[in-house]
């Protein structure tokens, strides 16, 4: 655009005079980019503290992966924090398939399955109830639900200590507990808070036009339900998704108290392997079987990325 | 000629690929009212933001009062601002609002005191010095947001789309203070607004941007009634002006403008230089420039159908079919038209523009 | 009522809205039956002398007074009060520092920040057994540090009971920085950025800024995090059961450890009820104050 630049110029309007003060001026003063330089003593705080945290937050997950690798005999020599002198995945065949938890020796795998078969369900069963509560709380308000929602939520905040007697008791009559039944309703339960929170303030924000619409078009609840609103809420629904598997999948008490030990979900079988009293510690197995239950939530995370976060602060914040 | 305030030299600022800014220059005079003028994008608060030093400029120079402060920190740079958003600090009060810089570059608690109350005093705002910014209006938020630039004695306001989030009403208020404001302190003024009403009633001199790049730079009324370019000409006005693509005809000595099968007689127009015959060309009537059933002395008349009327009280808008096109006009309140009506339009081509279709430059 | 004078024609009141209600039943029936019904009944059964199930037979305050009396109730409750007091403080202060650092505009921002959020997706029996194999003395940091030449190096807060509940403290601190973090960091972009511009035209130093206007605006973000951290605090249960086991001894047992054992290990359910009853009433003191703030004051939806 060569004639508007020239223009410019002109139409800057520059007196001579004053033209020559600061051609003088331009010629010894400071000009463009402010110098830094990269290595300003505030770059290395700011970096060399966040690497020195980042290393302090990846040093668990190092000596893990590194001690899973060495047989036991290097182990009760060597460092935790050295490499192995010789790679030996044995630990890992071990932990999955032949480890002891006191009860059984056949490994991890067993709760890998087991918690696969809990975290699935639960986590549909969970998502399909919360989506359609928080749905009817957003577009479809009736008298005294706001009253059910607020005790859900403070609820929310109630010890699980409190509850768990009750559930076991309602489990009992309903002849579910110790089963997996039993265990996806207490997931569900436990899961609806937040969930709920998460669907209705999705949907509240979903421009309110469009069910308006959709009411005038003839369409009812669940028509606007399956049609209009789940299509339009895939992103929360990963996100619920997110926060489901991974919590589900890490939780400890509530498999704890609500299964039989057959259906012990694997961060019980984890944790009676590695405290295991019986035999001599296998510090690479203990190890090899940590990562292995810590595998899936961690693969979700580094997966989904900003997602997760998004599931963690929507459940925090709100929460 | 007045000093110059602050001078703006080859400015160039991108990020990254992005050039926002581009070799602008721009010197604003001692005292002078400068708004920059232009849709969002156009890099005015980007401009804003270097010469307040909150942006790092890629290349060139800002001088303030002579001064080089290209690499000065704001504080130091003998600025205040005034934000879109206010950007008072929420948990102070109105005075700890104001004294809150002072306090920390260290001046004197009896300075302090004066100056706040001078400001308070300006603005009208002494009965809201104990209060927080949460238990103000819209406007009065925006008053103390100017009061913080106030007491911190400087040569150079910076305004950064003040007035957008106030409504209507108050906006306009707010409008006629600044100006107030501005005739009583002699500061030199800079204001970014996409409003052109503010910038019309405001300033002493208007830029009108586009792109990073400066269109106009002129008073008021000569962006207005001559601007520069076919940007300039669509951006101000309201509403826009007529254009007319077509062709320069210069038959026995007199001009035309062909566009669309009529021929607009356009003698009348101060062109900067001789037309040339064939030149595609872009003729401008703002629509109080056309006069209807109602002939004006030496300008041929046209035939036009109304289309719609809008009627605003004092004014009433025609929009009008004048062949196959479609175009407005401003007429006085009391002549009402009906849908339908063949009215003769006669086009006050003395303050027409006549830009070319190619560099889109003013004739 | 009304609608019954005003016409044939309008529906029944409790059929309006049919199906979001009945789509409601499984959150009416959680609410209602679970949240707010079993609170109550394990309130009530904290009063009566239930041993293997529940009766009804009331003894007033006996199980309270027992629990007071009960030397492992008196040092999970003091565990409790190190573990609150130290990973509040830590937790808010490393996050809140954390992420002003983030917020300077670095560059790998989003690695740093995946870094330090991936502990949180780890099962706290995940994080506790990895922090067991660190804090081993035998094989761990303290063996590693003493093979560097410093023999008298001693670092094993797992076998200690006088310092047992800080080693607990780190591998809590290690998963949960991160997600606090994080929090802070979004209230840190959600102040408005025409604030940090009027701060620097004024001419405040960062740590001022900091100080005395970021912090002041972000105490809404602080409130939430402080409520979320403080009410994981009253939770803690797994994390010990990874890593202790409640020892050594009783030196590490927190009050979820102790309903738990004494609901379905030492048959004692009034015990249980008693305790669980407890930190029910320690939440309440956290979030009561807090509700009462934030949604307190006549807050109505419309």
């Amino acid at each position: 655009m060569p004639e508007i630049v020239a223009f410019n110029t002109i139409a800057a309007g520059i007196e001579p005079e004053v033209e020559k003060v600061q051609a003088r001026a331009t010629q010894v003063g400071p000009r463009g980019r402010k110098p830094r330089r990269a290595l300003s003593g505030r770059n290395i705080m700011i970096y060399g503290t966040l690497i020195v945290v980042a290393l302090y937050y990846l040093l668990p997950l190092y000596v893990m992966v590194m001690t899973s690798l060495k047989g036991m005999p290097e182990i009760r020599l060597g460092n935790i924090f050295a490499p192995p002198l010789e790679i030996t995945f044995e630990p890992w065949v071990k932990a999955w398939s032949s480890a002891c938890t006191g009860l059984n020796c056949d490994g991890l795998s067993r709760g890998f399955w087991n918690s696969v078969r809990i975290t699935v369900p639960s986590t549909i069963v969970s998502i399909a109830i919360a989506s359609v509560n928080g749905y009817a709380l957003a577009n479809w308000r009736f008298k005294g639900a706001d009253l059910f929602f607020t005790i859900l939520i403070v609820g929310a905040f109630i010890p699980y200590q409190v509850m768990i007697y009750p559930i076991v008791i309602v489990l009992r009559e309903l002849g579910v507990y110790g089963s997996l039944t039993g265990l996806i309703i207490v997931h569900t339960i436990f899961g609806m808070p937040i969930l709920t929170l998460l669907f209705r303030n999705y949907f509240a924000g979903l421009p309110e036009e469009l069910f308006k619409a959709a009411r005038v078009d003839g369409a009812g609840f669940w028509t606007i339900y399956f049609r209009i609103m789940l299509p339009m809420s895939m992103p929360i629904f990963v996100v619920a998704m997110i926060l489901q598997v991974t919590g589900i999948w890490n939780d400890f008490l509530f498999g704890v108290v609500f299964t039989r030990p057959e259906y012990y979900p694997m961060t019980v079988q984890l944790n009676n392997i590695v405290n295991s009293v019986q035999g001599v510690k296998e510090y690479n197995v203990n190890m090899a079987a940590t990562i292995l239950t810590g595998a899936v939530p961690l693969i979700v995370y580094f997966v989904s990325g900003r997602l997760f976060v998004r599931g963690i602060a929507a459940g925090a914040v709100k929460g | 000629m007045e000093n110059v305030s602050v001078s703006v030299k080859d400015l160039s600022l991108s990020f990254g690929a992005v050039t926002v800014l581009d070799t602008l220059n721009l010197d604003i005079k001692d005292g002078e009212f400068l708004v920059l003028l232009g849709s969002s994008g156009c890099g005015k608060s980007t401009l804003l933001n270097c010469i307040a030093g909150l942006l790092d400029v890629s290349d060139g120079q800002i001088f303030i009062k002579n001064k080089n402060v290209t690499w000065e920190e704001p504080k130091d740079r003998g600025i205040g601002m005034v934000f879109q958003s206010y950007a008072l600090y929420p948990q102070m009060s109105v005075e700890k609002n104001l004294s809150f810089g002072l306090k920390v570059a260290k001046v004197e608690k009896a300075e302090i005191d004066k100056r706040v109350s001078r400001a308070a005093e300006i603005l009208q705002i002494q009965p809201l010095l104990k209060r927080k910014p949460a238990e103000l209006s819209g406007g009065q938020r925006q008053r103390v947001a100017i009061g913080r630039a106030l007491v911190r004695d400087v040569d150079v306001f910076l305004f950064d789309e003040p007035l957008s989030n106030l409504d209507a009403k108050l906006r306009s208020e707010l409008r006629v203070e600044i100006k107030r404001l501005h005739q009583s302190l002699k500061n030199t003024m800079i204001y970014v607004t996409h409003d052109q009403i503010e910038a019309l009633t405001l300033a002493d001199r208007i830029a009108v941007m586009k792109s990073g790049v400066i269109q106009q730079l002129a008073d008021p009324m000569t962006i207005y009634n001559a601007p520069e370019n076919l940007f300039v000409a669509g951006f101000i006005g309201s509403p826009s002006m007529n254009f007319f693509r077509g062709e320069l005809q210069l038959k026995d000595g007199r001009a035309f403008v062909h566009a669309n099968g009529v021929d607009f007689d356009v003698s009348a127009y101060p062109s900067r230089g001789p037309f040339k015959s064939g030149q595609k060309v872009v003729l401008g009537v703002r629509p109080e420039h056309v006069r209807v059933d109602e002939a004006l002395s030496g300008q041929a008349s046209h035939q036009a159908v109304v289309d719609i009327e809008e009627p605003m009280g004092a004014d009433n808008l025609l929009w009008l079919k004048l062949a196959g096109q479609s175009m407005s006009v401003r007429i006085a309140g009391q002549r009402r038209y009906k849908p339908g009506t063949e009215v003769t339009l006669s086009f006050d081509m003395a303050a027409a523009s006549i830009f070319d279709a190619v560099s889109e430059n003013r004739l | 009522m009304a609608g019954h004078t005003r016409g044939s024609g309008r529906p029944n009141q409790w059929l309006r809205n049919l199906n979001a209600k009945l789509a409601s039943i499984p959150m009416i029936l959680t609410a209602v039956v679970i949240f707010l019904g079993g609170t109550v009944w394990t309130v009530v059964y904290s009063f009566t002398n239930s041993r293997l199930l529940p009766r009804l037979s009331f003894v007033g305050l006996d199980q309270y007074e027992r629990l007071w009396a009960a030397p492992r109730w008196l040092i999970s409750v003091q565990n409790l009060v190190i573990y609150g007091f130290f990973s509040l403080i830590f937790s808010l202060a490393i996050g809140f520092l954390l992420a002003a650092l983030m917020d300077q505009k670095i560059r790998f921002e989003n690695t740093f920040r995946t870094i330090m959020l991936y502990p949180f997706a780890l099962s706290f029996i995940v994080t506790g057994l990895v922090w067991q194999w660190l804090l081993n003395p035998e094989y761990g940091i303290q063996s590693v540090v003493r093979s560097l030449g410093w023999t008298s190096f001693a670092f094993d807060p797992l076998y200690n009971s006088n310092i047992v509940i800080y080693g607990i403290l780190i591998a809590a601190l290690w998963q949960g920085t991160g997600l606090v973090m994080c929090l802070m960091l979004a209230g840190l972009r959600g102040i408005d950025e025409d604030i940090w511009k009027a701060t620097r035209v004024d001419g405040i130093p960062m740590w001022k800024t900091y100080l005395l206007v970021i912090i002041p605006m972000m105490r809404g973000v602080f409130i939430t995090t402080l409520v979320i951290i403080a009410s994981g605090i009253v939770k803690v249960y797994d994390l010990v059961v990874a890593q202790t086991s409640g020892g050594p001894g009783i030196a590490s047992e927190v009050p979820a450890k102790y309903v738990y054992d004494y609901m379905f290990q030492a048959q004692n359910l009034g015990q249980g009820f008693a305790a669980s009853t407890m930190m029910l009433v320690t939440v309440a003191i956290i979030i009561v104050p807090w509700a009462y703030l934030e949604f307190g004051g006549g807050r109505k939806r419309a």
